[in-house]
C-alpha cells in the first residue's frame, strides 16, 4: 500500500507558483528526505501535506485515503517544525501529551505514552520544565517528540536538526534512522544538508524552484545526478567541474585535459563537439606516476581524520580537488601526476546544465550482447 | 556613556522630578481639597495648611449635602454604581464581541478586511456630537433612551474599536506554526483557539480591556446626554455640585478622588502590563 500519492499539487502567493505540479509516492514505511536550496517550496509542500496550507490543484492521499480537504486535525500525521513551535504556555509534558489528549486518552495512558516516548529522546528529566527553560537540544527533542508521541503512520520533520549545535546534530543523525525505523512510520524529511539527506534517506527528491527535478535513491543522485546543481549540492569535498568539449576517434570519445586523453565511457555520441562540464568526484582523482598522468602543481593540502583533501591546479589553470584515504602516500608539494577515473565521471551540458545519459550506446551495447 | 554620567544623572534626575510633579500635582492638589471645607479651598492666598475635615465624603456616602441655603439629596453613590455597571458591561460585551473579530482581522485575511477593521477604528476618530443627535432621535423612538442596555450599547463605539486592534496585533504576534501545531496534534479550531491564541494573547487582551475600561469609565458626552439622573455614571453625576449656592468644592474635590480611584488602583496595578500590551500591538511590522 502506498504511503503518500500526492498528484499535481500546485500552489500559488499572489502571481508566485510555490509549488509546481508536484507529483510523487512514497511507500508505506519509506523515508523520503525532501532536499533542496533554501525557498524551494520544501516547507511549503510539507504544510500542504499536513494542511497548514491549503494547495490551489492537485490531490494528496495518506495511506490510500484522499485527505485534500480534510483539516489538519482529521489527517493523523505528526509533524516537527524547524522553529520547534512548542506551546510556550505549557510544560514539555503537556506539549508532548497534545497529540494524546486529541485523542481523548485517559489520564494513565497519557502518562504512559509521554514517558515512553520522551525516555526514548532521553528527555524525560525535563517534562515539567517550560519550553523557556529548555535547550535548544531539548526543545527539539521535546518537539520531535510531541510529533511522535500519538504514533502517527505519516511523519512530517521540517529540518529539525537546522537550529541544533554541531555535536547534537551529528548525535541526532547516528539516532534518528533506528528512531524512524522503529516507529514504522511513512517519514518526510525536509533538509539542506546533504550527509542528513544521504544519511536517513530511502529515497531523495531534490526540490528546486517548486519542481522535483530528480528522485531517486541516494546513491542515484550521488552517482547519476540530473542536473550540475544537484551534483554541486551533494559530496564534500565539492565535485570537480572541468569545461570540456568531448572528441571522437578511432578508440572511441575521450576529453583532453591538459593535452592528456581522457576515455569517456561508451554513449556519450551526441556530446561529442559540443560544450560540456566534466563533473568529477575528488575520490575518483589518483595520484599517479604513469606516463599518461595528467601534470598538476600541489597547492594545499587538508587532513581530515578519515581522508585527506588536496587542492592542485593544471598546468592550464584549472582547480582540482582530490580526495584519498589518510595515511595513503601521495606527494606533500610540487607537481605531481593525477589520473581522472572517467567512469564515474558525469557529462552535463553546458547550456542547460542537465546531465547527458550515456543512454544511446547502452541500448546498442545490450542489442549487441 | 562614563564621561557624561555626573551632569546627565544630575539633568535627568531634574527633568524626570519635573514631569512628575507636573503630572501629580493635580492629583495632589484634589487629594488635599476634598479634605477641606468651601471656605478653606477658597482662602486667598491658598495655604497648604487647614485643618483636615471628612464632611465631604460623609456627604457623598450619606447622600445629604448641606450648604447654607438648606440641605440637598445627591446621588453620588447611585452615580459610582452606575459608572461601575455600565463601564463593566461594556467592557464585557466590547471583549466577547472584539476578540473573536480581532482573531478573525489577524488569521483571515479576505476580501475588504482591511476595510472593514478600518471602518471600525474610524469609529474612533469621528466627534461623538455627530452620531449623538441622530443616536437621540433613534433611541427615543425605539426605546433605548435612558437605558443601560441603550448606553452600553454605544459605549461600544468606545471600547469595541480599541480592543479590536489592539488584540489583533497580540494575535498577529502568535506564529501561526504554534496553532498548526496544535491542530496537526488533531485539535479543532475552536480548542486551538481557546488552549493556544487565547492563552497567548492574554496580557494583550488584560492590557486591552484595562484601556477600555477606562475609557468607558471617562465618558461624559454619551451619558450626559442619553442618561437621566438615574442612569448617569459619576462623570455626569459630579454636575450636580454646580449648586444654586455656589459650586461645592470640596465635595467635587471628594467625588474626583472616589471616581478615579478605581480607575487609578486598576492601571497602576497593570501599569506593566499596559505598556507590554501596547507596545507589543505597536511594534508589529
Amino acid at each position: 500500500m502506498s504511503g503518500l500519492t500526492i498528484s499535481n499539487l500546485t500552489k500559488r502567493y499572489k502571481s508566485d507558483t510555490v509549488l509546481d505540479d508536484i507529483s510523487l509516492e512514497i511507500a508505506e514505511g519509506e523515508t523520503l528526505v525532501l532536499f533542496g536550496p533554501s525557498g524551494a517550496g520544501k516547507t511549503v509542500l510539507l504544510r500542504c501535506i499536513a494542511g497548514a496550507v491549503d494547495p490551489e490543484a492537485g490531490t494528496i492521499a495518506i495511506g490510500g485515503t484522499d485527505m485534500t480537504d480534510v483539516p489538519p486535525e482529521g489527517r493523523g500525521v505528526g509533524m516537527a517544525f524547524q522553529n520547534f513551535a512548542l506551546f510556550p504556555h505549557m510544560t514539555a509534558f503537556d506539549n508532548i501529551a497534545s497529540p494524546l489528549t486529541a485523542r481523548r486518552f485517559g489520564r494513565e495512558k497519557i502518562r504512559s505514552g509521554v514517558e515512553a516516548v520522551a525516555k526514548l529522546l532521553k528527555i524525560d528529566h525535563v517534562l515539567s520544565h517550560a519550553p523557556k527553560a529548555l535547550s535548544n537540544g531539548q526543545k527539539q527533542r521535546t518537539a520531535l517528540a510531541r510529533a511522535l508521541a500519538a504514533q502517527p503512520k505519516m511523519l512530517l520533520l521540517d529540518d529539525p536538526l537546522r537550529n541544533v549545535d554541531a555535536k547534537l546534530r551529528f548525535e541526532m543523525r547516528l539516532e534518528l534512522p533506528r528512531l524512524l525505523s522503529e516507529q514504522g512510520a511513512t517519514v518526510i524529511y525536509v533538509t539542506q544538508d546533504y550527509k542528513e539527506a544521504m544519511a536517513l534517506a530511502d529515497k531523495i527528491a531534490v526540490l528546486v524552484e517548486g519542481r522535483i527535478i530528480q528522485m531517486g535513491t541516494p546513491e542515484d543522485i550521488y552517482l547519476r545526478p540530473a542536473d550540475i546543481r544537484i551534483a554541486e549540492q551533494f559530496g564534500d569535498p565539492a565535485i570537480n567541474l572541468l569545461e570540456v568539449t568531448p572528441e571522437r576517434d578511432a578508440q572511441g570519445n575521450f576529453v583532453s585535459l591538459s593535452k592528456k586523453r581522457v576515455e569517456l565511457g561508451p554513449g556519450y555520441d551526441s556530446a561529442v563537439g559540443r560544450p560540456c562540464i566534466l563533473g568529477v568526484r575528488p575520490e575518483a582523482i589518483g595520484f599517479s606516476g604513469g606516463a599518461e598522468a595528467i601534470e598538476v602543481t600541489i597547492e594545499a593540502e587538508t587532513p581530515f581524520n578519515e581522508k585527506t583533501v588536496t587542492l592542485a591546479t593544471t598546468k592550464g589553470g584549472r582547480e582540482i580537488l582530490i580526495s584519498r584515504p589518510a595515511g595513503t602516500p601521495a606527494p606533500a608539494s610540487g607537481t605531481a601526476g593525477i589520473d581522472i577515473d572517467a567512469s564515474a565521471a558525469v557529462l552535463f551540458d553546458q547550456e542547460t546544465g542537465r546531465r547527458i545519459e550515456p543512454g544511446s550506446d547502452k541500448t546498442r551495447a545490450r542489442d549487441a550482447a | 556613556m562614563e564621561h557624561t554620567s555626573a551632569l546627565e544623572r544630575v539633568l535627568r534626575g531634574a527633568a524626570l522630578s519635573a514631569v512628575v510633579l507636573f503630572f501629580m500635582f493635580p492629583i495632589f492638589w484634589i487629594v488635599l481639597m476634598s479634605f477641606q471645607t468651601n471656605e478653606t479651598i477658597l482662602r486667598s492666598p491658598p495655604s497648604m495648611v487647614f485643618e483636615p475635615t471628612l464632611s465631604n465624603y460623609v456627604a457623598l456616602i450619606t447622600g445629604r449635602l448641606e450648604t447654607q441655603a438648606g440641605s440637598l439629596d445627591i446621588d453620588f453613590m447611585r452615580n459610582l454604581m452606575n459608572s461601575v455597571i455600565l463601564s463593566v458591561s461594556s467592557v464585557a460585551l466590547a471583549l466577547v464581541l472584539g476578540v473573536p473579530a480581532a482573531y478573525a482581522f489577524a488569521r483571515h485575511k479576505f476580501r475588504g478586511s482591511e476595510d472593514i477593521a478600518f471602518t471600525l477604528l474610524s469609529f474612533r476618530f469621528a466627534p461623538p456630537l455627530l452620531v449623538l443627535l441622530p443616536l437621540t432621535l433613534y433611541f427615543q423612538q425605539i426605546g433605548l433612551a435612558d437605558t443601560y442596555v441603550g448606553l452600553v450599547w454605544v459605549y461600544q463605539l468606545i471600547c469595541l474599536p480599541l480592543i479590536l486592534w489592539i488584540v489583533r496585533g497580540y494575535f498577529e504576534d502568535i506564529s501561526p506554526d504554534v496553532e498548526h501545531a496544535y491542530r496537526i496534534a488533531g485539535h479543532g479550531w475552536g480548542a486551538t483557539f481557546m488552549k493556544i491564541a487565547l492563552p497567548l494573547a492574554g496580557p494583550g487582551i488584560a492590557a486591552a480591556g484595562l484601556l477600555a475600561f477606562i475609557f468607558a469609565w471617562n465618558n461624559f458626552i454619551f451619558a450626559l446626554v442619553l442618561a437621566s439622573a438615574d442612569k448617569q455614571p459619576v462623570t455626569v453625576g459630579a454636575l450636580a455640585f454646580v449648586t444654586a449656592s455656589g459650586i461645592q468644592y470640596g465635595q467635587i474635590a471628594a467625588a474626583v478622588v472616589l471616581s478615579i480611584a478605581p480607575t487609578l488602583a486598576l492601571a497602576l496595578y497593570a501599569q506593566r502590563y499596559l505598556v507590554e500590551g501596547l507596545s507589543l500591538g505597536a511594534v508589529k511590522g
